[in-house]
């Protein structure tokens, strides 16, 4: 087999002329997707957690079984529960005035990619949170720093530390979990394969929908390591 | 036998002392669940008094300050610092912690902090002060327990002898009436606890009033004018320190010191 031949069958320059671009389009929606919904999941996740470990039963057990739920089923039934359940109630959702956002697939895919990954982030905040030393709240007692103050400047910087590696892990397994996206309409980078595969049928497609997943995380992966680094300079 | 201390002091009977009493403790009672730990503790604190409270582990040192600073809410029984009552639930009560220092066994630094951010945190949000100001005040105290130079490092870039001068050193730039000390040199290597005391010392000189918990007898013998023995959650014995080593009165109290003298 020649070189061209191999080249013909695994990034073939006509491909790659006519689809190139969608393959970048569908990567900065994947990008989008995943950077909305992580950053609104952290801080819903942020929320959920202090409701996990606050003093009230009600809020208590709310956010326990808002835990339970979303990690406890699939994203995929999440996300057709959400796109396909929820938005069976045209007639309700026109009443509330919350119908534009209940038909589009792009808002309920990037709702219920925030509920999810805010169930996993709380789950990680709270670990993180519980692991920061009692000795560390009881000297911002003794120095009478005031609540807020102890979780801003004490708590919050020590557990982000802690969760920032489990934190890098979601975020990848969201990146790689967002393809589902692609089965509401979204032209996301898997949404894109798809449409480029009905029409090219050249499996080579998949391979780059793959590579780029990869080169991605790879770039997520090595970040995180970098900042974990910086961060954790003085700990070691 | 032992020599003389190097510190002079005067040691006044508790009765007679006529300073200013600024920690008044009566009927104090505290329980963990079902289990009573502190039993009926009456303690008058005065003016620059440096007391140190020894005893077997378990005995309630730890509770009994800890009540002080509102660590812990004993169940009954009244304790007034500068005639403040700390079992109400007050604004006022709540804001005794500014006026008293903790140094804690484990030192408890930040550790995502520098040694001068540390020492400036508390001052600046409770206190109100701007930066320049607590940024003075920090070098003065760092410069005290002799880290000055070290205030840019990091909690884990110091010994734990230096750490521990670094929690003192931050307990004062919030420049608190009381100072009080839970087992501070129990967590040193031994070659770190003098340096450590030596701070200890020089602060009870300066005349703060002072509760340590410790079982380093030389400095009890140095600067405590009383000596507290707890057992069981009581105050067994309360005598200058002269008496409690030379002739404790319980059998207890002979017991532990036969302990740790070795
Ligand atoms: N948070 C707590 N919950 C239950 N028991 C406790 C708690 N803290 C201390 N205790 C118990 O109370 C007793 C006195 O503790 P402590 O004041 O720490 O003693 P000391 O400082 O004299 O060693 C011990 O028996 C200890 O096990
Ligand atoms: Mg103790």
């Amino acid at each position: 087999m020649s070189l061209a031949e191999l080249q013909n069958m695994f990034l073939s320059p006509e491909l790659l002329e006519r689809y190139g671009p969608r393959f970048i389009d569908g990567l900065l929606v994947t990008t989008k997707l995943v950077a909305i919904s992580f950053t609104l999941g952290a801080v819903l996740g942020l929320l959920i957690a202090l409701g996990r470990l606050s003093g009230n039963r009600f809020l208590r057990s709310f956010t326990g079984a808002y835990v339970y739920f979303f990690r406890g089923s699939p994203l995929l039934a999440q996300l057709f529960l959400l796109y396909y359940g929820l938005g069976s109630f045209k007639g309700f959702w026109q009443d509330v005035g919350l119908w534009w956002f209940f038909r589009d697939a792009w808002f309920c895919t990037l709702l219920a990619f925030t509920l999810n990954t805010a169930a996993y982030q709380a789950e990680i905040l709270r670990g993180s949170i519980l692991s920061v030393a009692q000795g560390q709240r009881e000297a911002s007692k003794a120095l009478n720093l005031s609540r807020w103050t102890t979780f801003r400047k004490i708590i919050l910087p020590q557990s982000l530390l802690v969760a920032i590696g489990p934190l890098g892990n979601e975020l990848i397994l969201m990146i790689k979990a967002s393809a589902i996206a692609s089965l509401v309409t979204i032209y996301d980078l898997m949404g894109v394969t798809k449409m480029v595969f009905s029409r090219s049928f050249d499996f080579q497609v998949y391979l780059w929908a793959a590579v780029l997943y990869l080169v991605i995380v790879e770039i997520v992966r090595r970040s995180l390591k970098f900042i974990e680094g910086r961060l954790g300079r003085h700990l070691q | 036998m032992h020599a003389q201390p190097a510190y002079v002091h005067n040691p006044v009977s508790p009765v007679t002392d006529t300073r200013k009493v600024v920690v008044d403790i009566a009927g104090l009672n505290k329980y963990y669940s079902a289990f009573h730990v502190l039993k009926g503790i009456d303690l008058k604190v005065h003016e620059g008094e440096r007391i140190v409270l020894c005893g077997p582990s378990g005995s309630g040192k730890s509770t009994l300050i800890r009540c002080i600073n509102r660590l812990e809410i004993a169940e009954q029984g009244r304790i007034l610092v500068n005639s403040t009552d700390l079992s109400q639930a007050t604004r006022e009560a709540a804001q005794v912690r500014s006026e008293i220092g903790m140094v804690f066994q484990h030192f408890n630094l930040f550790p995502h902090m520098s040694v001068l951010d540390n020492c400036i945190l508390a001052p600046m949000s409770v206190r109100g002060l701007s930066r320049k100001k607590a940024v003075e005040l920090a070098q003065h105290f760092l410069e005290k327990v002799g880290i000055a130079i070290q205030a840019n490092k990091y909690p884990s870039q110091l010994s734990g002898g230096q750490q521990q001068r670094v929690a003192i050193a931050r307990a004062l730039c919030m420049e608190p009436k009381i100072m009080l000390f839970d087992e501070p040199t129990s967590a040193l290597d031994p070659e770190m606890v003098s340096e450590v005391l030596d701070v200890m010392v020089k602060l009870a000189g300066s005349g703060m009033t002072m509760l340590c918990v410790t079982h380093e007898m030389g400095f009890a013998r140095q600067v405590a004018e009383r000596v507290l023995f707890l057992d069981g959650g009581m105050i067994i014995e309360d005598s200058p320190p002269e008496d409690f080593f030379n002739a404790p009165k319980s059998p207890r109290a002979k017991a532990f010191l036969a302990q740790i003298v070795h």
